[in-house]
Order: C-alpha cells, then sequence, then structure tokens
C-alpha cells in the first residue's frame, strides 16, 4: 500500500476529487494548508505599501491506494492539477505498513 | 394642537371681526416665502449632514481592524453628541457673533431659540429661523471631529480624546470659523470658502495631523524602513460609510447656499447637487484608474477616499464650475489622495483612514481651485489656508502635547496589542469570532 500527498492549488480541488474517484480512489482526507516551496509566496499591495505573503495557500490531499495503483493516481493527480504556473504543488509516495478499517476490523487492502 | 395659542386666536376671530381691516394684512407669500423656503433649506440639509456622522461611523468601522471597532463606534457616538453640547454652550455665538472685532469674539453664551409660536412681525425675513440655523451649523463642527477620530484611530485612549473635542468644537472651531463665516477678517479680505474645504475638512485634518504627530504610530506599522499593512476589518462598511458620507455631501455643499427663497437660489441649490455628485464620482474614478495603473490592481479603500477627496475639494466651491469644471475638481483630489497616502506612511505618519490626505490636502487643493473660477484671488485664498493652518495647526499641537503631559494619550502596548474594545471598554464588536 501506498500513502500519496498531494499539495494542489485549492481551485483544483473539484476537479482532481472528480478524476480520482472516476479512477477508483474510494476516499481521500482533504487539509487546507498554508506553506511556501520554490514559488515563496509573493507580493500584494494595500493603500500603496506594499507587502509579503509568506505563505501561499493550499490543499493537501491524501491518499492511501493498493501499490498498484499508486502510480496511476500520482499520474492523475498531476495531470489534473496541473496549471503550468508556479506553484502548481508537489506530490509525495511514501509505504505504508498497516491499514485497518474500524467499523469491521478488516486489514490492509481490505480496509481501503 | 396648543390649547394656549387656540385661544386668543379663537376669541380674536369672534370679538373683532370689523378690526381685523384695521390692523396690516397678515404678510403674503411673498413677505414670508422666502424665509420658509430658507428654512427648510436649513432644516433638510442638517439633516443630511447629521447622516454624514453614521458616515463617518462606518467607513472608520470597517477601516480599523476588528479588535477597535466598538471603540471607534463610542468614539464617533461621543465625539457627535460632545460637538453638540459643546456648540449649543458656546460655539455657535463664538462662531456667528454678530458685529466683533474680527479675530476673537468675547461672545461666551449659550445659544437660544425663537419663542414657541414666532410671529411673523418678529423674524428675520431675509434670512431663516435660528433653530434651522444653529441646527445646520452644528452639523459641521461634528464632520470636522470625525475627521480626527478616524486618524487617530486604534491607539488613542477615549478619555484625553474627548477632552480634544471638547476644545475643537466648542472654542477652536468656532473661533477660526468666525474668521470667515462670522463676518471676520478673512471675509472681509475676500477669502472665499464655500462649504468649508478650508474652514470645516482642512480644520479637521490639520487637527489630526497635529494629533497623529504627537501620538505616534501604531506599533508595527512602520518596521525596518517598511510600511506594513493593517488591512480594515470590513470593506463593506466602509463602502456603505462612503456612499453615507456622498449623500450627506449633497446637504453640506447645497445648503450652504444660505438661501432658497428665489428661483436663482433654488436653482443655485440644484447646481450645487450636481456639481457635488461629478466631483465624487470622479474622485473616485481617478483613484481607480491611477490605483489600477501603479499597483496593477485597483485598490478599493483608495477609491472610497478618492471619491471622498473630490467631495473635499469640490466644497469650497460648489456653485460657480461647470459640471466638467467640477470633474476636473474632483478628480485632482483622487490623485492627490492616491500620492499622499503612502507619502505620509514614508514620513512615519500614520493616519488610519486616511483622514488627512482627504479632508486636509484634498480641501487645500479645493480651496486653491476657487481662485481657477474666479471667485477668490489666489492671494485671498493662500493667506485663509495658511491662517486656518498655522492656527489650528499650532493650537491643536499645544494642546495633544499639554494632555499627553498630563494624563497621557496613548493606551499602554499590551492593551493596544489585545485591541482597545477589550481593553478600554471590555466588549466587542465582534465578540462571536475572537471566542471560536
Amino acid at each position: 500500500m501506498k500513502l500519496i500527498i498531494a499539495t494542489i492549488k485549492p481551485f483544483k480541488l473539484e476537479e482532481v476529487r472528480e478524476a480520482l474517484t472516476e479512477a477508483g480512489v474510494r476516499g481521500m482526507m482533504v487539509t487546507e494548508i498554508k506553506g511556501f516551496g520554490s514559488q515563496s509566496g509573493h507580493t500584494e499591495i494595500y493603500r500603496g505599501a506594499e507587502y509579503a505573503v509568506n505563505f501561499v495557500p493550499k490543499v493537501k490531499i491524501e491518499i492511501v491506494v493498493a501499490a498498484s495503483m499508486a502510480d496511476q493516481i500520482v499520474e492523475t493527480i498531476t495531470k489534473t492539477a496541473q496549471t503550468g504556473k508556479i506553484g502548481d504543488g508537489k506530490i509525495f509516495v511514501l509505504d505504508v505498513q498497516q491499514a485497518v478499517r474500524v467499523r469491521t476490523g478488516e486489514t490492509n487492502e481490505d480496509a481501503l | 394642537m396648543n390649547l394656549k395659542r387656540l385661544i386668543p386666536t379663537a376669541a380674536a376671530l369672534t370679538v373683532l371681526p370689523l378690526a381685523a381691516f384695521a390692523q396690516d394684512a397678515a404678510p403674503g407669500f411673498d413677505e414670508i416665502g422666502p424665509y420658509i423656503m430658507t428654512t427648510l433649506l436649513f432644516l433638510v440639509g442638517g439633516f443630511l449632514v447629521f447622516w454624514m456622522a453614521a458616515g463617518f461611523a462606518m467607513l472608520e468601522a470597517g477601516l480599523v481592524r476588528s479588535k477597535n471597532v466598538a471603540m471607534q463606534l463610542t468614539k464617533n457616538m461621543a465625539l457627535f453628541s460632545i460637538a453638540a453640547i459643546m456648540y449649543w454652550l458656546v460655539g455657535f455665538n463664538l462662531m456667528y457673533p454678530g458685529d466683533f472685532n474680527g479675530y476673537f469674539a468675547f461672545n461666551f453664551v449659550p445659544t437660544t431659540l425663537e419663542p414657541v409660536g414666532l410671529g411673523a412681525a418678529d423674524a428675520s425675513l431675509d434670512y431663516a429661523s435660528v433653530g434651522s440655523d444653529f441646527f445646520f451649523q452644528l452639523m459641521f463642527v461634528a464632520a470636522t471631529a470625525s475627521i480626527v477620530s478616524g486618524a487617530l484611530a486604534e491607539r488613542i485612549k477615549l478619555w484625553p480624546f474627548l477632552f480634544f473635542v471638547v476644545v475643537l468644537t466648542g472654542i477652536m472651531y468656532p473661533i477660526s470659523g468666525s474668521w470667515q463665516w462670522g463676518g471676520g477678517w478673512l471675509s472681509e479680505l475676500g477669502f472665499s470658502d464655500f462649504a468649508g474645504s478650508t474652514i470645516v475638512h482642512s480644520v479637521g485634518g490639520w487637527a489630526a495631523l497635529a494629533g497623529a504627530i504627537v501620538l505616534g504610530p501604531r506599533i508595527g506599522k512602520y518596521k525596518d524602513g517598511k510600511t506594513v499593512p493593517m488591512p480594515g476589518s470590513n470593506l463593506a462598511l466602509a463602502t456603505l460609510g462612503t456612499f453615507i458620507l456622498w449623500l450627506g455631501w449633497f446637504g453640506f455643499n447645497g445648503g450652504s447656499q444660505l438661501a432658497a427663497g428665489t428661483v436663482g437660489d433654488i436653482t443655485d441649490v440644484s447646481r450645487i447637487f450636481a456639481n457635488t455628485n461629478m466631483a465624487a464620482a470622479s474622485g473616485a474614478v481617478a483613484a481607480l484608474i491611477l490605483t489600477q495603473i501603479l499597483y496593477s490592481k485597483p485598490d478599493l479603500t483608495m477609491v472610497l477616499n478618492g471619491c471622498l477627496a473630490g467631495l473635499v475639494s469640490i466644497t469650497a466651491e460648489p456653485l460657480a464650475p461647470s459640471l466638467f469644471g467640477s470633474l476636473l475638481i474632483g478628480a485632482v483630489g483622487g490623485v492627490i489622495v492616491v500620492f499622499t497616502v503612502p507619502l505620509l506612511d514614508k514620513l512615519k505618519i500614520d493616519d488610519v483612514v486616511g483622514a488627512i490626505p482627504v479632508h486636509l490636502f484634498a480641501g487645500i487643493w479645493g480651496t486653491i481651485a476657487v481662485a481657477f473660477s474666479g471667485s477668490a484671488t489666489i492671494g485671498a485664498q493662500l493667506t485663509g489656508i495658511v491662517a486656518y493652518g498655522v492656527f489650528t495647526f499650532v493650537g491643536s499641537l499645544v494642546l495633544w502635547f499639554i494632555l499627553k503631559a498630563v494624563i497621557g494619550i496613548r493606551v499602554s502596548e499590551e492593551a493596544e496589542i489585545n485591541g482597545l474594545d477589550m481593553s478600554e471598554l471590555g466588549m466587542e464588536a465582534y465578540p462571536d469570532f475572537s471566542k471560536g
């Protein structure tokens, strides 16, 4: 099993969710986050005074899938969330040791 | 209906039907019409200018941070009420003393109104009722005090501020006002300020500037030579406040025609309304376009300030210019605001709502612009601007320093950071948001 962590632009969330559901993902965790990467913030102007927005709002998606599906999911997210402009986000893939469905006690891929 | 007033009338009608021929005929509309129309102008104008108090309150509530909103509303409520009382107690008669030396009238007398049920023979038929005049004029002094509260928001203590308002509205504004509107030395000199670009707005701006200098900027406003923006809590309220001020300004400028009893006068009032509206619109558009060009995004708060600067600019002469002239005068006001708001920040003078650019700088421009329409000489206008500036700025500076030395004018660092709402009032404008 793999844990896929993707940070994307907030306005892309709905599109990504639809694409992932079509690709067979049956659950995801979504968190509103702030952060910076190579985009490293930007500046705005209020009443003539420039100020830095150091942390940019993003959405973090966490999905656990069977290892065999991981590459396809990563590709789906990359394709859907891409605008080609700076700040499109990052995707990380981690190994998952165990999964349990609380209601039934099923484990691992049965629990996904 | 007042019974006491009915009885003598009824008695006269029954007992002396023939005697009526012997008396003078009741005055016709030609005689009392102008008095009634001008009085009505003052009453309608007065309640429009009164509504500007709501405009200032909403504008300031929207442009301060949410932790200071309840305090800002308290100050606006208090300053208007104090101005109303002080103007009755001494202000009105200091400002309109009749014959005086032209500089300062030793006329410390509370205002009294006409008796109930004034007869036409006892009325000043060439003008308007004292009640309406007093009511109208007192709304202007309240506007002056409102200007100060916005600039000094978020860090000044309540009571020293209110003490300043007492002196400003009871003594300083009426004395300097008498120089022009009371028939004093500046009106002799040929200075012209129709509805108060200088007398009302710049005076408020000078007092605010002195206060902002003595008080110092808000904590964290200027860091490492840079200006740190402190965005307002509610731009919907600030926009509502601006529209309310725009509405109130029709009374401010229109009522300042001070006469409505002839075709010429009431037509002039209409002309003033249209010109005033034009200047507000062009001030807003100028700021809209200019911020788009300078900052690549329009800044709503600047558009609001630009609109108000347009209004202040046209206030010194809203009658003579054409609509196109008013457009130009207002637009320059809008441009002035966009350039002077950052300029004040460079000087580390922290004006929370932009009151000094809007009321002082645009007020100076509007007063100079009178010379372009030929209603006064440039020399007289500059004399007036300097006289009001020196008197109000120096007077305010002295008063602020005295207040600072005697009771202190600034809240503690902790109170300022926690917000004046909780630290000075123990209540909040938006309690649901902060408690979570």
